[in-house]
């Protein structure tokens, strides 16, 4: 499929070359975007994770904390993340270009997203197992860590799946506004438009970004599948 | 912040000036735009879902328009913005205005097909029986039964068709459409940080009440049995179900 892309005859520009060829002839800095947009995407989700995991404990504890954590969820979400890009600046005190804003910006998103599938994950594990780990004697902590999480886990990296493939897409975003990653290759493709239509860079990050959510996805996936090795003996038997 | 605060209260800033639309007028031109969008895609998404759920056949097209939510948003909107623009040679804002709204359209087309299919499909197959049963042709199954049922779900893929196409449509301003996005970008360009966190406070505003609305439509649009508003019962647990099931869609 790369292939044929790269055999769209380009149009405009000076002897302009196909999707291959203006990778190859801005191969540094494209994979240096590339690397930008991974860690824009990867670290926020991890960050998220950690802050959700006892924010959403706490939620499927106390009755109260619930309804609490999908309101505000809910509003956060509600947020176009152009909006949030902007604000963030003028609630942090950093600069306008500063990376630091998506990555505190995406954070919040998936905070927003994960925390609630934490506390639906750890809220459903069957009562007769929470039980059963009790009578065992597992302090309440030993159960979290040793009962609870592990069969939370296919939820909450099903919810980690949904908050990775978003952010390689709103990290994209940021590029309007100066921020560099792949969307650079879209306000440049833009810009060499001007004169008339120049597909290869617009097509060439189109395909990274999707390239990059598949592999975002897989690596979830295949740590998922890690992490739970008993799903594995089920589907053999 | 408070630089965005003396931006939003400043009566100039509330009044069409030379060149220079008001608050007032980009924020109806940014909602305009978007419900525009919207509508379209609820014609064509929403019949096409309801058949599709109704009668179990053509599940590969949503199954293509929900593989269509991993393209960046941004790259097809410039894409399409290059692709298309150049063939339309109209007057004012169309330019712009055409690529704009059919990516917006093809952005909401997604959440509203795949939740109207899923809510047809996910009702109770006992229930479907049982109208069968009492003598009702498959229009009045559909219309009467799966589509009453179905509504809690069909109305938050709406809700969240929405809030994708309101970001997208700010982020449209990039390529020139008009719009509360305008704010963002023409402050970045002049630097007018004012301006631009101004700008992002309305477009949050924005989201926030039309969610809200459509929160409020919701309530009341949905059945009682359903929702599980009055009493107590399986109907309940239904809704819950349903409910978490449409919020597992993806910001904008």
């Amino acid at each position: 499929m790369i292939a044929a892309l790269g055999r769209i005859p380009a149009q405009g520009g000076q002897s302009p070359p196909g999707l291959l060829g203006y990778f190859s002839a801005h191969r540094t800095e494209v994979l240096h975007w590339l690397w930008w947009h991974a860690w824009l995407s990867v670290l926020p989700v991890l960050i998220g994770l950690v802050v959700s995991l006892p924010l959403g404990y706490l939620a499927s504890r106390r009755r109260w904390a619930y309804p609490a954590l999908v309101s505000v969820s809910g509003l956060l979400y509600t947020i176009p993340s152009l909006a949030l890009f902007v604000a963030m600046p003028s609630i942090l005190g950093t600069k306008i270009l500063d990376p630091v804003n998506v990555v505190v910006a995406l954070s919040i998103y998936t905070v927003a997203l994960l925390a609630r599938v934490v506390a639906d994950g750890l809220g459903a594990v069957p009562e007769d197992v929470a039980q059963a780990a009790t009578a065992m004697g597992y302090t309440p902590l030993q159960r979290l860590a040793k009962v609870d999480l592990p069969l939370a886990v296919p939820v909450i990296t099903a919810g980690l799946r949904v908050a990775v493939v978003a952010n390689v897409s709103l990290v994209a975003i940021a590029a309007t506004i100066g921020v560099p990653e792949l969307g650079q290759l879209f306000t440049n493709g833009f810009q060499l438009s001007s004169t008339g239509p120049y597909y290869p860079p617009i097509v060439l990050g189109i395909v990274l970004c999707v390239v990059l959510a598949l592999v975002l996805d897989l690596v979830i996936v295949l740590v998922n599948r890690a992490l739970t090795p008993w799903r594995r003996t089920e589907a053999h038997r | 912040m408070s630089n965005a605060l003396t931006w939003l209260t400043d009566p100039v800033n509330w009044q069409d000036q030379l060149g220079t639309p008001g608050i007032p007028t980009q924020l109806g031109n940014h909602l305009a735009y978007s419900l525009a969008a919207v509508a379209i895609a609820t014609v064509i998404a929403f019949p096409l879902g309801l058949l599709i759920g109704h009668t179990g056949r053509g599940t590969p097209v949503v199954t293509f328009a929900n593989g269509l939510r991993a393209l960046p948003t941004l790259g097809l909107l410039i894409l399409l913005y290059v692709v298309v623009s150049p063939h339309i040679s109209g007057r004012g804002d169309a330019p712009y205005l055409v690529p704009t709204e059919i990516v917006l359209v093809l952005l909401a087309i997604p959440p509203v097909l795949g939740n109207t299919c899923a809510g047809v499909q996910n009702v109770d197959p006992a229930v479907r029986d049982a109208s069968v049963g009492m003598g009702m042709t498959g229009r009045e199954v559909l219309f009467r039964v799966e589509l009453p049922i179905a509504l809690p779900l069909v109305l938050s893929g709406l809700r969240s068709a929405v809030l994708q196409v309101v970001a997208t449509a700010t982020v449209a301003a990039y390529v020139g459409l008009g719009g509360i996005g305008r704010y963002l970008y023409d402050g970045l360009a002049a630097r007018d940080f004012a301006q631009m966190t101004g700008g992002a406070v309305l477009v949050a505003a924005l989201a926030l009440v039309l969610d809200g609305v459509l929160a409020g439509v919701q309530r009341y649009a949905v059945s009682p049995g359903v929702s599980g508003r009055f009493g107590t019962g399986p109907a309940q647990a239904g809704a819950r179900v349903a409910e978490a099931a449409g919020k597992a869609s993806v910001p904008a």
